[in-house]
């Protein structure tokens, strides 16, 4: 199974982290793993401000970059979604690249979920000892459907407790270009969201987006808070001893 | 009434510290009585689809449909009027005042009324509209706005609404300040009553047109919109073209939606079927019965990318499940729609120029769409008016500049990879020891509100490249 | 308006690109309203005699509104006279003129001052003869008509309806063809209620209030015998 990891912007430039702890899973489920150079950003930033013309030349660089692989996989639910559901719609116009397209989509997953329903994976070797609750990012969840995949994975790792957040399918006020647009609403969505977090008594917070995760845990520090904020593909490979999210790197 | 879209920021910004407002949107029930009642109907999805199915062959085959509509309910009796501006329908529902010489109008909730603000005109031209909706009539008594389009004062806290009381019910010879919502809902019903009663004609709107019998249907928990097209001399209703349905059986199964969604009530208390005038040897019933078709902007929208908001049947549940809305509630959106409806549906009828905000104020969370009975993309549409947007130069120019950088360095990864491991790997270096930035030139929106956790330094790129230099193990 | 009429109808087709002397097409959309097919109607309304009944009795109940059952039609007054005291409310009924309720043994009851004709504003109580009940919901179809003023529906505090069992259907489908058949070859009626508990608000702090403009208590009288099974009115 030869898999194109596409690294998202976010991963390669705030938290690379994520990157090799993705490419540990693909890894240890069998996967061969390449990482083509060609690869910046899915386009999402500029498809949904309105900028077809970007969106539709960055979505024909993924598709020439990523055309050689079986699976193409991305530890965000967010770009997973862009290439799988919005690239079809976006070159539908365009007879050369739309079946191109389609044919990138079918192969194109959001990591977790790529493990489980694709790899067949259902458990890690990690273990963590602690109360761990984990936020649905919205793209993911509502474009692709990941939900009992993490879920299942946790559930596997030893010591782990899972408490489920309440709202956990209530957006966190990110949104991409949103939260630089309406930030005071975006911070009001992002401080709710840290309510529920907190309320739930974890001492670490998962999800599967960076974008999202990068929000919560900017809050989370603001507010002084003591959790610990990772992305699930860390803890899933047992990537526990690095710095979480927004925490001093000697 | 003047739409204010265009001071969203602003107006976001105060409902945000708005105390008060604040408290009253925290109580809103709405998610979780939706959730009850779907849980209890396991046909809920299945309903969806076909009611999807039926709207989109009504508008399909909408200029038959309005025919086969106008023909029945003519047939019954009823006068149809035909209008495609607001002014158009102003004028209609004066001229019908007028001829009957309407002192006082009473009106259920209709949301084409706010649209073509007819109360004001009523008002300009010495007659007194008075709003029944229990919600409408505090608002109208505050001359304030609807906050949504199902419960209009949502905004508003019990104490406010005693003061409203307090100030309005004088003239009624009320002197008390009322404590509690059951008294102050026993005082409005009693002023109310005598209005009811009072009243020249009398104004509603219309959840669905039935093409089958020429019939125009209502649903309400209060019963004040059937006082109100029972008792005065006319009963005139306030619709647009897009409500139309073939059959009772079709309005039947919208209808199994419709309460649910909105309320999570498994069928509104009142749910009224209206064909024509009072029959010669009925004895009670309006003389008269009209029926104002407005366009306003909604035919345009057949066969643009826009089609789909067109099977909106306002059961308020995408506003309901709204992060937004529930942030920062409907007056913020500065006109008659709020919330992600709203959003798609406001540019539509005012222009883009005049609501660009409210498609962009949004995360595309797509919660609005996951729960709307008509299976409405909404997230998809407020993304074709961003595009819209973006065509006409609206979107503002630094944030434009912004993203045609990005867009250009991303389409040129070389360029990109350069850039990335240059600019990360000084703000790594510079937030490192606290592993967050507190603020930074450029970011001030997001810190403002949080921290920003600080890159780890070296890029994913670049670490691979090392390691693949090096020959991994 | 006609020019209004004409712009907006030319709008629609010119948007649709089709044309507005399809003979095809107008017979498809002739033959969808012809035929009124049912859509998909949701399994629990698919009941028998007996389920239609236990189910139209809890949804009623879930709604607020109070139901007494009684045998025969010779009860109904009685169960009236009951209603009114257990209430504390004045022995006064406006009773619609439905020769249903008017022929009832009201003399039976000669303490209880019994009016007819359309809703007067001072009016306590008024009992109105339901054309059929949707065990589906718990709902009541009420059918205006020159002998039922749809103001005793709305105006008097508490409103009364008379439903024999006979008249319980599962589904709103069941109903629409019930009035379909009753309405044959005569006027549609001008207003077709469907009425599922006493009114109610929300409107102040979300707080749940009953009372609102219409009726404060719906009182349901169930009568197991009917004229025939068929539906009244």
């Amino acid at each position: 199974m030869k898999v194109g990891l596409f690294v998202t912007c976010l991963v390669d430039l705030f938290r690379p982290s994520v990157g090799f702890a993705a490419v540990k899973l693909l890894e240890e489920a069998g996967c061969e793993l390449e990482v083509p150079r060609a690869q910046t950003c899915c386009g999402q930033p500029a498809y949904n401000s309105g900028d077809k013309a970007d969106a539709k030349a960055i979505a024909r660089q993924v598709i020439e970059a990523f055309a050689a692989y079986d699976f193409v996989v991305a530890p965000s639910g967010s770009c997973a979604g862009m290439i799988k559901l919005h690239y079809p719609p976006l070159l539908a116009d365009e007879p050369e690249w739309a079946e191109r397209a389609h044919d990138l989509a079918r192969r194109t997953y959001e990591l977790i979920s790529f493990l489980v329903d694709v790899c067949g994976m259902d458990g890690v070797d990690a273990r963590h000892e602690g109360k761990v609750t984990y936020h649905d990012s919205c793209s993911g969840l509502r474009e692709l459907g990941v939900k009992a995949q993490p879920r299942k994975l946790l559930a596997s790792v030893a010591g782990l407790e899972l408490c489920e957040l309440p709202g956990a399918e209530v957006c966190c006020g990110f949104g991409g270009t949103f939260c630089i647009k309406y930030p005071e609403i975006s911070t009001r969505m992002v401080a709710d969201k840290v309510k529920d977090i907190q309320a739930t008594g974890a001492g670490t917070l998962l999800a599967g987006d960076l974008g999202c995760l990068l929000n919560m845990a900017g809050r989370l520090e603001r507010e002084g808070a003591a959790l610990k904020v990772r992305h699930v593909a860390e803890l899933l490979a047992g990537m526990t001893e690095l710095p979480a999210i927004g925490e001093p790197r000697r | 009434m003047q739409p204010t879209s265009n001071a969203f920021k602003e107006n976001a910004h105060l409902a945000l510290n708005d105390a008060t407002l604040q408290r009253a949107i925290s109580k809103l029930g709405f998610q979780a009585a939706r959730a009850a009642a779907i849980a209890r109907l396991p046909e809920f999805d299945k309903l969806r689809e076909q009611a999807r199915a039926i709207k989109d062959h009504v508008l399909a085959n909408l200029d038959l449909y309005l025919e086969r509509y106008e023909a029945e309910a003519q047939k019954r009796g009823t006068e149809v009027h035909w209008c495609r501006t607001p002014q158009e329908a102003r004028d209609a529902v004066l001229a019908i005042c007028r001829r009957l010489g309407a002192k006082t109008v009473t009106k259920g909730k209709t949301m084409i009324g706010e649209e073509i603000a007819i109360n004001d005109y009523l008002e300009e031209n010495g007659i007194v509209p008075v709003e029944t909706d229990l919600g409408e009539y505090i608002i109208q008594l505050r001359h304030e706005p609807p906050s949504h389009i199902i419960a209009p004062a949502i905004h508003l806290t019990k104490d406010q609404v005693s003061d409203t009381f307090l100030t309005s019910h004088r003239q009624y010879g009320k002197t008390r300040r009322l404590e509690e919502a059951a008294e102050m809902l026993a005082e409005a019903r009693e002023i109310l009553r005598a209005k009811f009663i009072a009243a020249d004609v009398g104004i509603t709107g219309a959840n669905f047109l039935i093409a089958e019998t020429g019939s125009s249907v209502i649903v309400t928990n209060e019963g004040n919109g059937d006082l109100t097209q029972t008792l005065p001399k006319a009963h005139i209703v306030l619709a647009t073209p897009e409500k139309l349905v073939p059959t009772l059986e079709d309005a039947t199964t919208i209808l199994r939606l419709l309460a649910r969604s909105a309320t999570g009530q498994e069928m509104s208390v009142y749910t009224t079927f209206s064909t024509g005038p009072r029959r010669t040897a009925d004895r009670d019933g309006p003389g008269e019965y009209h029926v104002v078709i407005l366009d306003n902007g909604r035919t345009a929208l057949i066969g643009s990318e826009f089609q789909d908001i067109l099977r909106c049947i306002k059961c308020g549940a995408c506003i309901n499940h709204c992060p937004v809305y529930n942030a920062i509630g409907g007056h913020a959106y500065g006109w008659v729609y709020p919330g992600p409806m709203g959003s798609v549906l406001t540019p539509a009828i005012i222009g883009i120029e005049a609501a660009g905000h409210l498609p962009n104020a949004s995360t595309f969370c797509g919660r609005c769409e996951s729960v709307c009975p008509m299976k409405i993309p909404l997230p998809k549409m407020l993304r074709h008016w961003r595009e819209k947007e973006f065509e006409k130069g609206l979107t503002p120019q630094r944030f434009r500049l912004g993203l045609k950088l990005w867009a250009w360095l991303a389409r040129r990864p070389r360029l990109y990879r350069l850039a990335t491991r240059l600019g990360m790997g000084m703000l790594g270096l510079a937030g490192r020891s606290k592993g967050r930035f507190r603020t930074l030139p450029l970011a001030r929106g997001w810190t403002e509100g949080r921290d920003l956790p600080s890159p780890e330094g070296p890029t994913f790129h670049s670490l691979w490249a090392a390691q693949q230099g090096r020959g991994r193990p | 308006m006609s020019a209004a009429r004409d712009q907006i109808l030319a709008g629609v087709r010119r948007a649709l690109g089709k044309s507005g002397s399809d003979g095809a097409r107008k017979a498809l959309v002739d033959a969808r309203i012809e035929a009124h097919a049912r859509n998909l109607v949701p399994k629990r309304a698919e009941l028998d005699r007996a389920g239609q009944l236990k189910l139209f009795l809890e949804m009623a109940e879930k709604a607020a509104a109070t139901v007494a059952r009684v045998e025969h039609l010779a009860d109904v007054p009685g169960a009236v006279a009951d209603f009114l005291a257990a209430q504390n409310l004045p022995a006064r009924l406006r009773l619609a003129p439905d020769p249903v309720l008017t022929r009832l043994p009201w003399s039976e009851r000669a303490l209880l001052k019994i009016e007819t004709g359309t809703a007067q504003g001072s009016d306590t109580a008024s009992l109105t003869p339901a054309f059929a009940g949707i065990a589906e919901t718990g709902t009541l179809m009420l059918v205006s008509g020159p002998e039922t003023p749809t103001t005793l529906n709305f105006l008097p505090d508490n409103h009364l309806v008379l439903l024999s069992e006979g008249q319980l259907v599962g589904p709103y489908e069941d109903a629409w063809d019930r009035l379909r058949a009753a309405c044959r070859g005569e006027a549609w009626p001008r207003t077709v209620n469907f009425i599922t508990g006493p009114s109610r608000s929300a409107d102040i702090e979300q707080q749940l209030q009953m009372g609102a403009h219409g009726p404060r208590r719906l009182h349901i009288i169930l009568v197991a015998e009917g004229s025939d099974g068929e539906a009244q009115g």
